[in-house]
């Protein structure tokens, strides 16, 4: 009898939760950890939602997580840095539109002792040599984000075929941003970074940038609506709604307008030809 | 360490965010202690209280699977509830249901393992009365299971643990959306990621003293109710 009323009890409970708000304004975001780990979200979406009135749920993974997200039709909307992997998703027909939104770079991080010597260069590609010539720890995301796809094709752009040349002082740690920096404060390594992330970053220790400014370091953002033909669970208008403000010019100067300790770590770019 | 209590005063003045955070994490834990506890109590009485073929392989499984690894259930719900999974169509993946659900299929095993054990142990104690007076099966297991219930409120008590403790599976199931469907435990894991070490440290403070708390209240109730049982 006891178990009959608990079991009433659980029911309504989950019922109740399940019932969730009425009109439903809410969309799910997969998207990046560094829109998440930088901050940038925090800020921008309750500017999104007081001007739209549309709830993001931001499920931060990294970019190859995301896209996969969104071709399982988990989410609505995916905003990622990766351009080549966008358009192949949008190729395949994942999304019918990619909308270029906002750029910033990446920055090689390390020691301010160096032992490699990189600091103050502003060729990546020789930084990376000089790395894999003395053999100084290198932590790499390993995890198909964008920033590791970046780092695949700066060592492709110093003639370095990794996968081949790899050794100890090479490390792979599969986890997000904010880990690979935690792990090089801790263990004096080289790591590759998002501006922005690494703005926000709280355990710099005797980190710091030691390479930047290189072109090849550029950092594209880009935003998806998952194609609602391929999964009609897509919310499309409030998607769509949400896409069209990120790019409207109220979007780009909110965008503009964030700052990480006093400089901006985001730039608009959705009108910008090519991005 | 003034740093390390940041979380512990955002608590103490009442930090909505917080609040909400602390919140959610109980309602999904004590929502999945609840769900398992229904499936795992009766399933561990009946498995001890009867004898079947197979019946010792299923008991050494429910024993193994209390080492499930809660990324492993967590990978199993995403899959089942993903929109290309076969319960996709419910559109719970990444929210707090799917988080209870997740729990509960790691919680369940815990909870049946250790009620099979205190019930058999019972049931070898009383078995000659039992059987003397004729009584039937399931008469049997209420029986049993009334006269455990202290003991029983210790395996509730593993498998709440259990999921407060857990943050793989919540992760994967619920994504950690800011407002929606973060935990303390996927808190922590964010805010040492941005490197936010003092918070995350304070915030795991939290979370412990929140579970002293509920075993403490337990522990209370426990004690009352054995008074009163006399």
């Amino acid at each position: 009898m006891r178990t009959a009323h608990a079991l009433a009890a659980a029911v309504i409970l989950f019922a109740a939760a399940t019932a969730g708000a009425p009109p439903d304004r809410s969309i799910v975001l997969a998207s990046t950890t560094s829109t998440q780990d930088s901050g940038l979200f925090d800020y921008l979406l309750p500017i999104v939602k007081q001007h739209t009135g549309i709830t993001v749920r931001v499920v931060a993974q990294g970019t190859g997580q995301a896209l996969e997200t969104a071709r399982r039709g988990d989410c609505d909307v995916v905003l990622v840095h990766a351009r080549s992997e966008e358009l192949k998703f949008v190729a395949e027909g994942g999304s019918l539109r990619r909308y270029p939104v906002m750029d910033n770079d990446f920055v090689l991080i390390g020691q301010k002792s160096d032992p490699a010597a990189i600091g103050g260069m502003n060729d990546a590609a020789r930084a990376f040599r000089s790395i894999r010539d003395k053999k100084v720890l290198f932590i790499s995301r390993g995890d198909r984000s964008g920033t590791n796809l970046a780092e695949l094709s700066l060592w492709k752009a110093a003639g370095i075929d990794i996968a081949k040349d790899k050794g100890a002082w090479y490390e792979s740690i599969g986890q997000g941003m904010g880990a690979a920096l935690n792990m090089a404060s801790a263990r004096g390594a080289y790591v590759l970074s998002d501006r922005a992330t690494w703005a926000n970053f709280r355990n710099k220790a005797d980190l710091r940038i030691l390479v930047e400014g290189d072109k090849r370091m550029f950092n594209q953002y880009g935003v998806m609506l998952v194609n609602p033909v391929k999964h009609p669970n897509v919310k499309k208008a409030l998607g769509q709604a949400f896409i069209e403000f990120l790019i409207s010019p109220e979007g780009q100067q909110a965008i503009a307008n964030y700052r990480i300790d006093g400089r901006q770590v985001f730039y608009p770019d959705a009108n910008a030809p090519g991005a | 360490m003034p740093e390390n209590a940041s979380a512990l005063h955002l608590l103490l003045t009442s930090d909505p965010a917080l609040r909400e955070i602390v919140w959610l994490s109980l309602f999904v834990s004590l929502s999945a202690t609840l769900f398992a506890a229904l499936i795992g109590v009766p399933a561990g009485a009946l498995i001890a209280l009867t004898r079947f073929r197979g019946r010792e392989p299923l008991i050494v499984l429910l024993n193994a699977l209390m080492g499930l690894p809660p990324v492993v259930a967590g990978l199993v719900v995403f899959l089942a509830l993903s929109r290309s999974g076969p319960l996709g169509s419910w559109g719970l993946l990444f929210t707090p249901q799917a988080m209870i659900i997740a729990q509960t299929v790691l919680v369940a095993p815990i909870i049946a393992a250790l009620t099979r054990q205190t019930i058999e142990d019972l049931w070898m104690e009383y078995r000659d009365e039992l059987t003397a007076m004729n009584v039937a099966p399931v008469r049997r297991a209420i029986t049993l299971i009334a006269d455990a219930q202290f003991s029983l409120v210790t395996a509730l008590l593993a498998g709440f643990g259990r999921a407060t403790a857990e943050v793989g599976a919540i992760i994967i199931v619920g994504g950690n959306i800011d407002g929606f469907t973060r935990t303390m435990t996927t808190a922590i894991a964010l805010e040492t990621s941005k490197g936010e070490l003092p918070l995350a440290i304070g915030l795991g403070i939290v979370l412990m003293l929140v579970v002293f708390a509920i075993n403490a209240l337990a522990w209370g109730a426990r004690r009352a109710g054995e008074r009163l049982a006399g």
